[in-house]
């Protein structure tokens, strides 16, 4: 049994079958990636797997518990972080402010009124801020507002900010979407070196199949609703039903 | 029963004018994205169109009357309208006895005028910025014009009278089979409520029977994509905003024998119509003009004297614990779409 | 100095100072000197700008953290002032108790309305706020006359019990341990008269430790969460962090001070009308928040001081002033300057307000603060021209945005 178990999921908008009969296991400490043409459910299936929609039937556990009916802060609890489309960052704050507000939040989420000690007097937890800045090569820009960097450096902050949370499932939305050639890479490579030094799951949805197989151990395909194939990438690169779906999309 | 209908009747007016400024409301929000705290101001700007008319037509010379002396034997001075001396007295007098129902011709090109001024001068640079800036500018705006008509105007209510062949009130419960003097109902109500009911048929005709109307309903519902067809968006987004001022000031017009302006009743509208706006759901047109009908008549009911004496002061909060409740229980209002203003 | 950094002391310390000196540095003219209009440096002005100092703080800490704009603090200032005048009336004319149950009052009351309008966000939140604040105001004009006293209001009176108070002969004064609030003392130095009022000190200390208080929530780590939920709520919520517990805090903390604030004017004038509760106050306390500088720390309390000061001073201005100050001018040209000035002066005052708030909104959307700082870059530049382009506080410089 996986860490991630998806059984039977349906969901129609009106006329609509966004997701028929999804059933995926992600096994633990893998990197998996869902992919699939355009309209094929990609969104709606991570949406279903952070709490944001629930499916019409079906069930999601995550080691064992059911995510369906939690809030996105409630999964996040469960320990799985996500990582947007485009960068979902504090814009406003400085980097190292962006670092601090997942390092004080806590796994429990409870809420604590630190409302009279100083930012500064926290002084281990301003250390694990900046240890997470070094690993991802942003140290140098901790004073700096978040909305003026670079798209490759939001990308990167917003990855420090889920990974110090320490989850055991990172969900990836295209996480290289809309990046030059040189931060893509960047990005496989700080991906691919995260995956190797802790006990991490990835879920990653990815239109770059340059992307796809540089990283992913298993690789689901995901047309109009539904799951097409599951397999290692070697298999899926020749499979004549995956092309069929992306040729049948574009001809 | 009869008291029922006679509070339903009350409301209806008070209803007409809370759904014709939330409607402009609401188009204004849903074509610019923009929430306009001056919206009461316009409303407020159009009674003082028919202020401004009513002293225009009544502008005078004075005259030496050698037929008549005052108490000192001397000839007396007698103003004269203009309007007397060209049309002579009857028609003359008549015109300025109509002065309410001929503002509405001087106050749509005013408030047209005014409209567009507004949103190319200041409302057009608000585009991009959040909406705590729009509610803040506009509220800004606001207090500028409604300081600028205490200046000309001064604070006191001004008294702007209906024609004479609707001043007074009919029996309107003999009409429906009640006893005489049951529900006595001003004429001029019922003309508000009929001349609201024909704006707001008026602008959904407009807006889904025209090329123009059918082009601003799609803006609404998706901008971008109605841009990238080439057609000129913010040209008709402004006609728009332009339609909208006429709407409230055409509200403001007809008002002014219902309640005599004064500066701030913009002020006071325009809090209760935000209200409504809310209720009815940002971004409805219908949800507007039913929740404006809606409050306006909830309110006058809930003034009843067995309602009061049951709850005390109910009278005065019905319109904000419906809000309440309806926020509450309706996130999008009664008719919201989903996605307005939820970021 | 008191778990504060040299930056935030000295920013305290010049708090302190002004707050201190004012009855000197609000009077800069000698009183029989033209200019003397200008002076502001009379207690019940100076009362005013601190306790709407407060009030602005405390707004802050909700608008300009959370970036909640609501319509209906004033609801809380008039809870606040209710409750002190019933201690006033039930207990002492000491404004101890009164200052301190005005702020419990107002937190339980914003305690409530904001557990219920903080299901909301954005404009629902906004009109939430403002039909609660609506509500109380139609309430305590009406039905609630037994405890508001309605549309009079309410007065401390000699026949109020006021059972810790021993003398009750001593009728309408309110005092600390036997300090009446309205004492003066009185220094006159050549020309200049200044005036050193006990209520103006009481409030000012409140306002002090008020501002202490609110630079303490601003250097938090409460502080930094509220500025993360005004940022981006979603990655907040991603982070596993439910907002609601924090913007319901903040929202209490402001109307405990907007409660406090409340509870200091029946401190300094012993009556309470339901106008307070209007909305139009709620919408006052927005202005001074966004002319000053929302979401910095003296930004608030400039602004506070600023609409105080137009309100006073501008509205006295008349004709015949203005007459005298363009007297050097030729005749029909001076009549003219009048004519063009006289309706923003006098009863005009508002219009000045809307046309200043207007531009600021335009303009500085960062208020008042925003406009010093860029006046100070601009010295800087000229300064710093010389010197290479040193940046002495290690700054690197932003990239610029690209996304």
């Amino acid at each position: 049994m996986g860490i991630l178990e998806v059984k039977g999921v349906n969901k129609r908008f009106g006329g609509l079958q966004a997701l028929g009969d999804v059933n995926l296991d992600i096994a633990e400490k893998s990197v998996h990636a869902i992919i699939g043409p355009n309209g094929a459910g990609k969104s709606t299936l991570l949406n279903v797997l952070v709490g944001k929609l629930i499916p019409d039937t079906g069930s999601v556990t995550f080691q064992g518990q059911s995510v369906l009916g939690r809030t996105p802060f409630q999964i996040n609890q469960l320990g799985i972080s996500r990582v947007f489309q485009t960068p979902e960052i504090f814009t406003d704050l400085s980097v190292l402010e962006n670092m601090l507000i997942p390092c004080f939040a806590k796994r429990d989420g409870s809420f604590r009124l630190h409302a009279v000690e100083s930012i500064e007097s926290e002084k281990s937890i301003i250390e694990k801020a900046e240890a997470m800045l070094e690993e991802v090569n942003m140290a140098a820009k901790r004073d700096m507002i978040a909305g003026s960097l670079s798209r490759g450096d939001k990308r990167r902050l917003e990855m420090a900010m889920c990974l110090v949370q320490e989850p055991k499932l990172l969900l990836l939305d295209e996480p290289t979407a809309g990046m030059a050639r040189a931060d893509t890479n960047n990005t496989i490579d700080l991906l691919k070196q995260i995956h190797a030094s802790r006990d991490i799951t990835m879920v990653i949805i990815e239109h770059d199949m340059h992307v796809v197989f540089s990283l992913a151990q298993r690789i689901t395909v995901l047309a109009q609703g539904t799951p097409l194939v599951e397999d290692i990438p070697e298999n899926i690169k020749g499979h004549p039903k995956v092309k069929e779906a992306y040729l049948g999309e574009s001809a | 029963m009869d008291a029922i209908i006679l509070q339903i009747l009350n409301g209806l007016d008070k209803g007409s004018a809370y759904a014709l400024i939330a409607l402009g409301l609401t188009l204004i929000f849903g074509t610019l994205g923009v929430v306009n705290f001056a919206h009461g101001a316009l409303f407020m700007l159009g009674a003082f169109c028919a202020v401004t008319l009513s002293r225009i037509l009544s502008l005078s010379h004075v005259v030496i009357d050698e037929s008549r002396k005052d108490f000192l034997g001397n000839p007396m001075k007698v103003e004269v309208p203009y309007l007397h001396e060209w049309f002579g007295p009857e028609v003359g007098a008549t015109i300025i006895d109509w002065s309410v129902p001929l503002s509405i011709l001087f106050a749509i090109p005013v408030m047209i005028l005014i409209g567009v001024i507004m949103e190319r001068g200041l409302i057009k640079h608000f585009y991009k910025r959040p909406h705590a800036d729009q509610i803040l500018v506009t509220f800004g705006l606001a207090i500028v014009l409604q300081e600028i008509i205490k200046y000309y105007y001064g604070a006191n209510p001004i008294p702007t009278p209906a024609p004479e062949a609707f001043a007074g009130s009919f029996d309107f419960g003999v009409l429906i089979g009640f006893d005489a003097n049951s529900i006595i109902y001003p004429y001029w109500r019922l003309v508000y409520f009929g001349f609201a009911m024909v704006l707001v048929a008026a602008v959904f005709s407009f807006l889904q029977f025209t090329t123009f109307g059918m082009v601003v309903r799609a803006g609404m519902a998706d901008r971008e994509t109605v841009g990238l067809l080439g057609i000129n968006i913010d040209k008709r987004f402004t006609i728009m905003f332009g339609i909208a001022a006429a709407v409230a000031g055409l509200a403001g017009v007809m008002y002014t024998p219902i309640n005599p302006p004064n500066y701030h009743m913009g002020m006071d509208f325009l809090v209760l119509s935000f209200v409504v706006v809310v209720v009815g759901g940002m971004g409805s047109l219908g949800g507007a003009v039913a929740a404006g009908f809606l409050l306006g008549v909830l309110e006058s009911l809930a003034s009843m004297g067995w309602v009061i004496d049951l709850v005390p002061g109910i009278n005065q909060i019905i319109i904000y614990l419906v809000a309440i409740v309806i926020l509450l229980t309706r996130p999008r209002g009664l008719m919201g779409r989903k996605g307005v203003m939820e970021e | 100095m008191l778990g504060l950094n040299t930056k935030d002391t000295r920013l305290l310390l010049l708090v302190i100072a002004l707050t201190m000196l004012a009855p000197f540095l609000l009077n800069p003219f000698p009183v029989d000197s033209e200019l003397a209009q200008f002076n502001a440096g009379y207690p019940d002005l100076m009362q005013r700008f601190v306790i709407f100092g407060i009030f602005a703080i405390g707004f802050n800490i909700l608008f300009g953290l959370t970036g909640y704009l609501s319509f209906g603090h004033a609801a809380f200032l008039g809870v606040g002032s209710y409750a002190a005048i019933w201690m006033m009336k039930l207990l002492t004319m000491n404004v101890i108790p009164a200052i301190i149950m005005s702020v419990i009052f107002a937190g339980l009351f914003s305690l409530l309305v904001g557990w219920i309008s903080l299901r909301r966000s954005g404009i629902y939140f906004s009109i939430l706020t403002l039909a609660f604040a609506q509500m109380s105001y139609a309430l305590a004009y009406s039905v609630l006359t037994p405890i508001t006293g309605g549309e009079t209001g309410l007065q401390a009176k000699i026949s109020d019990p006021r059972i810790l108070d021993s003398n009750a002969g001593e009728f309408g004064r309110a005092n600390l341990f036997g300090l009446q609030m309205s004492e003066n003392v009185s220094l006159q130095v050549g020309g200049w008269d200044f005036t050193f009022n006990a209520g103006y000190y009481v409030a000012a200390f409140m306002m002090i430790i008020s501002f202490y208080i609110a630079i303490r929530i601003f250097r938090s780590p409460f502080g930094m969460m509220l500025r993360a939920i005004k940022s981006n709520q979603q990655r907040l919520n991603y982070t596993g962090l439910n907002s609601r517990p924090y913007t319901l805090a903040a929202f209490v903390i402001s109307g405990m001070y907007a409660g406090l604030a409340g509870g200091l004017m029946v401190a300094m004038d012993t009556q309470v009308g339901p106008e307070r509760m209007f909305w139009t106050a709620s919408g006052e306390v927005v202005l001074m928040t966004i002319l000053g500088g929302a979401g910095t720390l003296i930004g608030p309390v400039l602004g506070a001081g600023m609409i105080k000061y137009m309100e006073n001073i501008v509205s006295k201005i008349n004709d015949t002033i203005l007459h005298q100050w363009f007297s050097f001018m030729p005749d029909g040209l001076e009549d003219f300057v009048v004519t063009v000035i006289h309706p923003f002066i006098g009863k005009g005052w508002h219009l000045t307000l809307g046309i200043v708030f207007m531009l600021v909104v335009i303009f500085l959307p960062g208020g008042l603060m925003e406009g010093g700082e860029r006046i100070a870059k601009l010295f800087k530049r000229k300064k710093g021209s010389g010197s290479g382009g040193k940046d002495p506080e290690h700054h690197p410089t932003p990239k610029p945005h690209v996304a």
